[in-house]
């Protein structure tokens, strides 16, 4: 059996005046499964998600998304995704609860309240529901703005480096978002720069570098195309993270005993 | 389609609302200079200003009202400017949300948001002993260029809050639209004008459009000048609103 793919691109091209930023990209992503596109800080991730969720248009190449052509069905394509961009896309003057509603409403959805209620819980934001959004934190705001997106169910969602400026507890949340949401059957394409994000996440991994796509495959794909690995015996130290995490009584660390 | 529009903008409008509703100070601001340009005019600089016959407060109006809506509009291009730059337009954009629902939402906002601004200026007017005998059909003539005006600047509003980089970009275009009426019959009569000031003066915008809002509500018939003035005021709406579609297609290219 064969499924359209979620996420189809083709030679896609774009230059801003004389400079290029994709050169040829081509990528496909089966439905159901998160994708991540790695690459440094100017690389073309952006303009990627930018171009699939219709904000740009691309100078060749063809994009679709859902079966949908970005060029030609982009209302299509716009019911079909939902975008969470680099940084919040959040209504700071209107409460938590009041930006879901507005999405709700604006998807033509009924039960908006209910809909606001439910994802609050979800994503544990009930108690600041009434608040106005500048007075939430980093990680609320983020939480808050990956609620927004779900609204509607779109089956491809697109998290342009959705934990850039996160705490790490924060990140930890919006990991454990992320699969519990590909669990379900949605489609997500994410960028990241962080190695260990897409490492952690990500069911297939394709690297940009200077507009093209230089490596595309499932982790251990890639790990087969460095020499095999060689054994030598290291000691664990715990990182940075793994102390940070132990203090600050995360998961399933236990505290140390710096006060025993 | 059509029924999507409106109920998409009527969702954007009730957002935007809520904004002006939670930082009146908007509104206050808007109204605060042109009620101390009437306070200022009338009581320090009027008894010097020969206008021929009835009260400076009456001659002043039409001007500061102007005034008015060109300080109002700079909110509009800055929560405009506020909504691109914060990222939710582009959410909005990657909606299935109709296109022309997310500048119409802001516009209208920026209609509402004058009318009270308006209104308070003409309130401290009243309060000030302006008076008119106009009836209702010559009130809603003065509401009619108001809001031409109005939508006319709106859309040119829209432009610098599409396009800003910073938020001092967002507000300065708004200064020359005040400083216009300065250069027009809103404060002193014409005739007395050096030359080509005078014909600068006679020769835009500002000077027709005060001119029939005060005949208007002077009951004084408007004569050519009414005609001139909703030219203007149509021909500014369509040439900003052209621009200002054309500014945001070009966001999307």
């Amino acid at each position: 059996m064969t499924t359209t793919p979620a996420i189809e691109i083709v030679g896609l091209t774009k230059s801003y005046g004389d400079q290029a930023v994709l050169r040829g990209v081509d990528l496909s992503v089966p439905p159901g499964t998160i994708f991540a596109l790695l690459g440094s800080n100017g690389a073309g991730k952006t303009t990627v998600v930018k171009i699939l969720s219709t904000l740009l248009k691309p100078d060749g190449g063809t994009a679709a998304v859902n079966g949908y052509d970005v060029g030609a069905r982009p209302e299509e394509v716009r019911e079909s995704i939902s975008l969470t961009g680099q940084f919040a896309a959040v209504d700071e003057i209107l409460t938590g609860r009041e930006n879901l509603i507005l999405i709700a409403q604006l998807r033509h959805l009924k039960n908006h309240r209910g809909i606001a209620d439910d994802l609050l819980v979800k994503f544990d934001l009930t108690a600041a529901a009434g608040k106005r959004v500048a007075t939430y934190s980093g990680g609320m705001r983020r939480r808050l703005d990956i609620a927004m997106s779900l609204i509607g169910d779109p089956p491809v969602l697109f998290l342009d480096e959705p934990t850039t400026g996160l705490d790490p507890q924060s990140r930890l949340e919006v990991w454990r978002t992320v699969k519990e949401l590909a669990g379900q059957g949605t489609t997500v394409l994410l960028t990241t720069q962080y190695l260990d994000e897409a490492e952690h996440l990500a069911d297939r991994i394709a690297i940009l570098h200077e507009g093209r796509i230089i490596a595309n495959g499932t982790l251990a794909e890639l790990k087969r195309l460095l020499p095999p690995a060689k054994v030598e015996y290291v000691e664990k130290q715990p990182s940075l993270e793994d102390i940070f995490l132990a203090i600050v009584g995360h998961g399933d660390h236990r505290p140390v005993g710096a006060q025993r | 389609m059509t029924t999507s529009v409106s109920r998409d903008t009527t969702v954007l409008l009730k957002r935007s609302l809520r904004h002006i509703l939670r930082s009146p100070d908007t509104i206050i601001t808007t109204a605060i200079t042109p009620i101390a340009m009437l306070l200022l005019f009338v009581y320090v600089f009027g008894g010097a200003i020969q206008v021929g016959g009835g009260r400076y407060v009456n001659y002043l109006l039409p001007g500061v009202l102007l005034i008015t809506v060109a300080s109002g509009i700079a909110y509009t291009a800055f929560r405009l400017f506020t909504d691109v730059s914060g990222g939710i337009f582009e959410r909005f954009q990657s909606m299935p949300i109709a296109r022309s629902a997310l500048l119409w939402g802001h516009v209208l906002t920026s209609v509402v948001a004058n009318l009270i601004s308006l209104v308070l200026v003409v309130l401290v007017a009243l309060a000030m002993g302006f008076r008119s005998g106009a009836g209702v059909l010559a009130w809603l003539a003065v509401l009619g260029i108001l809001l031409l005006f109005t939508l006319a600047l709106t859309w040119l509003a829209v432009i610098p809050g599409l396009t800003a980089k910073s938020v001092d970009g967002v507000s300065g275009f708004s200064y020359p639209l005040i400083f216009l009426p300065f250069i027009s019959s809103a404060f002193v009569p014409t005739a007395g004008m050096p030359g080509p000031v005078r014909w600068f003066a006679q020769h835009q915008p500002v000077t027709p459009i005060v001119n029939t809002l005060r005949n208007l509500y002077a009951e004084q018939p408007v004569g050519n000048d009414g005609w001139i003035a909703i030219v203007w005021c149509v021909g500014l709406l369509v040439v900003a609103y052209a621009l200002a579609m054309r500014t945001y297609r070009r966001k999307m290219a």
